[in-house]
């Protein structure tokens, strides 16, 4: 007789934690032919706003951690996803139900993503950054520094897209709370145990698993979340929706972007966009 | 003491200044009469009618943006970056030529002392343009790409009418882009004049289109769908209704909003310094500033000391004819500003906080605020909480240094801080942990074309000045 394999219960990843939904739901996720794949957890606004807690508590500790430290960090998460590659192209070829050549491309991609982005965590001040020659005995230097914490709709590519998302964000210093991709959210939740053991700490990524449309609102109107990142959202009306709402606390916002290809080398505007800039002065004198 | 400090009246003469009795709206390079009713703007320090203005409708808008795109598409986005420099070149000319003039009208239709609107606004708006003038042929190496966005929609502000004329314009401008930009209703003079420079320039005509206007008008700006940029510096509440109306469109926008910087003196500050900083912190501008250092937090342990020598210093201000050389404080820019202004200070005395206004005499006509301070304010008074736009100052107490970045980030606002201190490493650890977008250390309320000037949080976002400034005018690389 064949042996019976123990299957992995997909929950929510909050606070360094994977809790189910507070709500009790969870929702049938199926493989690309229809067959069931796992019960995913089927986050609640009472879940996005503990995501939301989770990364602003994180946000101190992170956003001051040397830009060595990040880089550090996030090279890590790609050394344990290159160690776990087989398991992640076995979920991406069950998931979106693509050959094993193109998950390989996949996981390729995506782990040479979080090396990119790893190496700009003590690049980016310099690049966007700068002294300005004021008419004046002042010093005057300009540097970024992270908004803070940041809601984002992930787009469908499961773990790619997912990463070309959120790597920009935190690299910088920001705390995230991101939807996965709906119809495929299991490698989302795997990821997450890869950044849970990476020395990432708890809340600087919180992933929730559920209907767009049902938690992106409550994340899109919190007072307490500083942008929103809405790449993967698909319902031109629903993203107008969402807008609307950042208004409330004038969260910053970055648009819809549904035809990125995702194997194409970054622009910096995924990190900028998420940044702001601080001007400091200074008299000189004896 | 007010022997000592007697001054003879040193008015500015203002016939170098010639008001008509009308205006019209600046459109494809002409004034034309505007299809809407007209609007009457006055000297807030006389009560004096200046000019009757003409108030842009739906119409007239449209009218003005489709000579900037004409403008852009024909002549402006095809014109090479170097030549397009030599006509901010030459404007920021004509404005130091004009500055005279310029100062006087800005100090007679806003109401600030002639002092600083020639020794700061004036200047500074010169600055701008020469500044800007010279990205225009080098927007390659801006880290943005040289590509403009089309057409600026721009509304700006009473507080410093012509100097957020020069932030917005000048980098729309030097980036390819062409503009329609509003003046706010009471201050909509030295715009106007601004427009008839850019005629002595022989800018093309639509590069810049000037409708003068209220919120109406503003909106119309804003809604308007061949608008490809909105620029707006003003209220929170504005800035919030801009940003919901640009929800689900392709404008790029960028918000200047409100404020209520702390401003933090240790007790190692160069005391001397640290009150002229904290006079100029709130009093520049009759406080009309939206970076103003609006709290105080000082150390517990010079809090005393602090109030003692800044109601002193504060009883030396002198209030008055903004067109007096002397004038340390002029009027309040309108009827409608002083009484928020007078309806959050009586709030402030309700609530408990301790009000202390400097003597002094105020003109019976017009409209002015006695500089005034308010002790024992707690972090939960509106005074405290609220932008109050005027020469009103809220003083709270800290101890350690953590307890003061606590009091100062604690606001929904994030656009300017002061620090005083002689600890260079208590400054950058300070400056560090402030989340605003400007930090003066050891100074406050300084202003210059090449250093980004806009907030955190819900002061807006997007930056003003410098090379960051060029990035709200520019497509940038997506990716």
């Amino acid at each position: 007789m064949s042996r019976i394999d123990v299957r992995k219960t997909y929950k929510l990843y909050i606070g360094g934690q994977f809790p189910r939904s507070e709500s009790g739901r969870s929702y049938v996720v199926n493989d690309a032919k229809g067959r069931l794949l796992a019960n995913a957890a089927q986050a609640s606004r009472k879940d996005a706003r503990d995501a939301v807690v989770a990364a602003r508590s994180a946000f101190g500790g992170w956003s001051t951690k040397t830009a060595y430290n990040r880089a550090q960090i996030v090279y890590r998460i790609a050394e344990v996803l290159e160690g776990r590659r087989e398991q992640f192209e076995a979920e991406l070829k069950a998931a979106e139900g693509i050959s094993q050549a193109k998950a390989r491309s996949y996981v390729d991609a995506a782990i040479d993503r979080l090396v990119w982005y790893a190496g700009w965590a003590d690049k980016i001040t310099q690049v966007v950054g700068n002294a300005n020659p004021v008419a004046g005995p002042y010093f005057n230097l300009s540097t970024p520094e992270p908004s803070g914490v940041i809601a984002v709709v992930a787009p469908r590519g499961a773990l790619l897209g997912l990463v070309s998302v959120v790597a920009p964000l935190i690299i910088t210093g920001n705390t995230v709370v991101v939807i996965a991709s709906e119809e495929n959210p299991l490698t989302a939740i795997t990821l997450g145990e890869v950044m849970a053991t990476s020395d990432l700490p708890g809340g600087v990524v919180n992933v929730l698993t559920g209907s767009v449309a049902e938690i992106a609102p409550w994340l899109a109107s919190h007072m307490d979340v500083n942008g929103i990142d809405l790449t993967g959202v698909e319902d031109a009306a629903l993203a107008t929706e969402l807008e609307v709402a950042g208004a409330d606390n004038l969260k910053r916002v970055r648009r819809p972007a549904p035809d990125t290809d995702w194997l194409v080398e970054p622009a910096l505007d995924r990190m900028t966009r998420f940044l702001e800039t601080k001007t400091v002065w200074h008299p000189i004198g004896v | 003491m007010s022997n000592i400090f007697e001054y003879a009246p040193a008015p500015e003469s203002r016939a170098i200044v010639d008001i008509k009795p009308s205006y019209g709206l600046f459109i494809d390079g002409e004034f034309v009469d505007g299809t809407g009713k007209a609007f009457k703007t006055i000297n807030p320090a006389t009560e004096e009618v200046l000019a009757e203005v003409a108030e842009a409708s739906d119409a007239d808008v449209d009218a003005a943006v489709k000579a900037a795109r004409r403008a852009y598409t024909r002549v402006w986005s095809r014109m090479s970056g170097a030549e397009r420099a030599k006509y901010l070149y030459r404007i920021a000319r004509i404005i130091q030529e004009r500055g005279r003039e310029l100062a006087v009208l800005e100090s007679i239709d806003n109401g600030k002392p002639i002092k600083e609107s020639r020794d700061v606004d004036i200047p500074v708006v010169a600055a701008h343009f020469f500044y800007y003038a010279g990205w225009a042929d080098k927007l390659e190496h801006s880290g943005y790409g040289s590509t403009p966005l089309g057409v600026a929609g721009q509304i700006i502000p009473w507080n410093f009418p012509l100097l957020m004329l020069a932030w917005k314009i000048a980098p729309a401008l030097a980036c390819g882009n062409t503009v329609v930009l509003k003046p706010a209703e009471t201050t909509p003079l030295t715009a106007l004049l601004f427009a008839e420079i850019c005629q002595q320039a022989d800018l093309p005509p639509g590069v810049v289109n000037i409708v003068t206007g209220a919120g109406e008008t503003g909106r119309a700006i804003v809604s308007h769908p061949d608008v490809d940029k909105v620029a707006f510096t003003g209220s929170t509440d504005v800035g919030k209704a801009i940003a919901r109306a640009v929800a689900g469109t392709d404008k790029k926008v960028t918000l200047e909003l409100g404020g209520k910087a702390a401003n933090i003196v240790f007790d190692d500050a160069p005391l001397d310094q640290a009150i002229e900083g904290i006079v100029n912190g709130i009093f520049f501008n009759q406080g009309h500033v939206c970076c103003a250092g609006s709290r105080l937090l000082v150390q517990e342990s010079v809090a005393d000391e602090v109030m003692e020598r800044l109601k002193r210093r504060m009883a030396t201000l002198r209030v008055g004819d903004p067109l007096d050389k002397n004038t340390d404080v002029g009027a309040i820019n309108s009827a409608e500003q002083l009484a928020k202004i007078r309806e959050l200070s009586d709030i402030g005395e309700a609530e408990g906080a301790e009000r202390w206004s400097a003597p002094c005499e105020l003109p019976s006509n017009g409209y002015w605020f006695a500089p005034t301070v308010f002790t024992g304010v707690s972090q939960a008074h509106r005074i405290a909480r609220e932008e109050i736009f005027g020469p009103v100052l809220s003083v709270l107490t800290f101890r350690t240094p953590s307890e003061a970045i606590e009091k100062a980030n604690n606001t929904p606002f994030g656009l300017s801080a002061g620090v005083w201190t002689d600890k260079g490493s208590r400054i950058l650890s300070m400056a560090n942990r402030l989340r605003a977008g400007v930090v003066w250390a050891n100074t406050f309320n300084k202003f210059d074309p090449t250093s980004p000037f806009g907030g955190y949080k819900e002061s807006g976002y997007g930056r003003e000045g410098g090379r960051h400034g060029l990035e709200g005018y520019l497509k940038g690389e997506d990716s």
